[in-house]
């Protein structure tokens, strides 16, 4: 008997390894032989645990599991509680495009022989049967952009770092992912660790970088252990190393762990991090791909930009750039948390609009109530009302609206939610994480969680001070922490003005 | 427990031996001194400023940047709660005062038997089965008053 229980940082959280051991426990009773592979996560994550079980009709599910669900799973399936059918039909993967996310929750994250029955290294093989310029030609050509948040096309960003001369160049993958409802990075590290390692090495070799690292924050424990393990796996098997594959094209890379600095998220600050300084953001120019880390020309990369690289090689930049809208190309993993019926990943093309994804994909509200605002992009994101529900999901249209994608997580909230309260979150938030180099986020930050404070009692004339200040921020800060947290306190103020009402405020003291 | 300044001297010394030649070293060296002790002793930082031919003071800026490391040993428990919005959608505000009042300490303090160090985090990643928690590196997801209290209990 063949099981797959997530080894997933979420699934884990809701008692997959106590689901493991009940299985373990009850298979050993009954004198039964199992084998339980520890996958990543299908990304349903209200359905998590979600145990799967290997049948001659394909993979079963069953979820959300407890240990007690588990004898059930030894009688007969189709009469088991938690049965949900074959994962694969099931609506949420049914509706998706699944390219970057392929194989996640499909494979053992650790195998890399299961890594290449699924389409693993088809992308690398290719990119060492061309030239450096053709694989560059083919990421530009695809339409991918920084998956980040910044939305730069990764092509051009990789054509500067090639024809820079130095005698040493690096790939850095960006994976401090610190934007609240966001964890598509995370999943992908768990869940299937070499095509971002294969990402990197073809990077490495249209770029010309021998050496790499994954800056990852120290909030994944467990993605830095299955980066860690899979490193070294890959280096085992020569897809790192000296020779990668036996092309002659060096390429190694290690893990370095961050230490719980939002800010280091920016690209030149993790590059200082990295380097061992304090998370100070960096004035640009100059650029990081011709002075990035140590001063040599550095790719930096996000983790699902980097992840998706794989797939446009083996399918080709054609068919990649066939799926999307507008100037954004290809899929997006779509993150959907906060307070929704149904979150987790969902990986489509771009272009649905905000009210497909919330009411249609999540369903909706956990708690039943009204949806109010759905945060997109982090804690620099925007607040849409329903108002916006109309939106299609891609760079320019979120931008028109006064917002921006960011990394594609959603935070829903219900009508429970104060948007005074969370603009002046917003607020603290910059205030706690600012690097402290530039004065509008340094000093803003806390000046408006203060102005944010007079309106709060009652103080009208407080309200176009705090738009003046967000001004100064948007225009003067140095990176996007100062220069994007106007962004949910202008749209929560814009969007939500009786949250904001004194009279209101007053009535409710 | 007091660490002897020669016991120190060594064992950071072997620390930093074992990260020699490596680019950037001063933040996975805190880490390895962190995960030695439990957190960087003050001693500690004269002998990385030396070996990295730094100042002592620029050692301290880098520490002092980054909320993961500590000037002084944490309680025999860390629990981390998320503060960020995902997990503010679903009631961690609450969460996190009931910890508070159930513990009897604020952010970053420590229970009076030395038991359990409450910390705020800023996303762990379980945005779609918040609120979130990390024990002792362990991740926790749906953490409402009565799965915190099973949680102090559990460790206590």
């Amino acid at each position: 008997m063949k099981l797959y229980v997530p080894r997933d940082a979420a699934a884990r959280g809701l008692g997959a390894d106590e689901v493991a051991d009940a299985i373990m426990a009850q298979a050993a009773a009954r004198g039964v032989t199992v084998e339980i592979v520890r996958n990543g996560s299908r990304g349903m994550v209200w359905l998590e645990p979600l145990v799967e079980v290997v049948t001659d009709a394909g993979r079963l599910a069953f979820g959300p599991m407890t240990p007690a669900d588990v004898p059930a799973l030894f009688g007969d399936l189709t009469q088991h509680p938690k049965a949900l059918g074959l994962t694969d039909a099931l609506p949420w993967m049914q509706k998706q495009t699944r390219l970057t996310f392929a194989r996640v929750g499909v494979i053992d994250p650790l195998s890399l022989a299961d890594y290449e029955q699924h389409g693993g290294l088809v992308g690398l093989r290719r990119a060492l049967g061309m030239d450096s310029a053709a694989i560059v030609a083919e990421v530009t050509e695809s339409g991918l952009r920084g998956r980040g948040g910044a939305g730069f096309p990764t092509g051009i960003k990789w054509k500067t770092v090639a024809e820079a001369k130095a005698d040493q160049k690096y790939i850095v993958c960006n994976a401090d992912e610190g934007d609240s409802g966001t964890f598509a990075d995370r999943m992908v590290m768990e869940g299937d660790p070499f095509t971002l390692i294969e990402g990197m090495a073809i990077a490495g070799i249209a770029t010309g970088a021998t050496r790499g690292y994954v800056y990852l924050r120290s909030e994944y424990p467990d993605a830095i252990e299955v980066m860690t393990e899979a490193v070294a796996i890959a280096r085992k098997a020569g897809v790192l190393g000296a020779s990668v594959l036996g092309s002659g094209h060096a390429f190694d890379m290690d893990i370095r762990t961050g230490a719980g600095a939002y800010v280091c998220g920016e690209e030149t600050s993790l590059l200082n991090s990295l380097e061992g300084k304090r998370g100070v953001v960096r004035a640009k120019p100059p650029l990081p791909a011709l002075q990035g880390f140590l001063g040599k020309p550095t790719v930096v990369n996000n983790v699902i930009s980097l992840a998706t690289i794989p797939v446009i090689l083996e399918r080709g930049a054609a068919f990649y750039k066939d799926f999307g809208l507008g100037r954004s190309r290809g899929t997006i993993p779509l993150q959907i948390a906060g307070n929704v019926k149904h979150g987790g990943l969902f990986e489509v093309a771009f272009g649905l609009t905000l009210g497909e994804i919330v009411d249609g994909i999540a369903g909706g509200t956990a708690t039943g109530k009204p949806v109010k605002a759905v945060q997109v992009g982090g804690p620099l994101g925007a607040y849409f009302p329903r108002t916006l529900f109309d939106t299609p999901f891609g760079y320019e249209e979120f931008g028109a609206k006064e917002g921006l994608i960011g990394h594609a997580g959603l935070v829903v909230f219900d009508d429970s939610a104060d948007m005074l309260k969370q603009a002046r979150f917003a607020m603290e938030f910059c205030a706690i994480e600012s690097c402290g180099k530039c004065t509008p986020c340094r000093i803003g930050a806390v000046r408006g969680v203060e102005t944010v404070d007079r309106i709060a009692k009652g103080d009208a004339a407080a309200i176009p001070l705090l738009t003046d200040l967000c001004n100064t921020m948007k225009s003067g800060s140095l990176c996007a922490l100062g220069g994007f947290t106007p962004y949910p306190v202008m749209s929560a103020l814009t969007h939500f003005p009786d949250d904001f009402a004194p009279a209101m405020k007053e009535a409710a003291e | 427990m007091t660490q002897t300044s020669t016991e120190i001297a060594a064992r950071v010394g072997e620390i930093l031996n074992a990260h020699e030649g490596m680019e950037g070293p001063l933040l996975p060296i805190l880490h390895a001194i962190q995960h030695a002790y439990g957190y960087v002793p003050r001693d500690a930082l004269p002998i990385i400023a030396k070996r990295l031919n730094l100042t002592r003071a620029e050692v301290h800026g880098v520490m002092s940047f980054y909320h993961d490391f500590r000037e002084d040993p944490a309680g025999r428990h860390v629990l981390k709660l998320c503060r960020a919005e995902a997990c503010q959608a679903m009631g961690a505000d609450r969460v996190a005062a009931h910890a508070q009042n159930r513990l009897g300490i604020e952010w970053h303090q420590t229970t009076k038997d030395g038991q359990i160090t409450l910390e705020p985090v800023f996303c762990l990643g379980l945005c779609a089965c918040a609120p979130a928690a990390l024990v002792d590196g362990k991740v926790v997801g749906r953490v409402d008053e009565a799965r915190l209290d099973a949680i102090i209990e559990g460790v206590r």
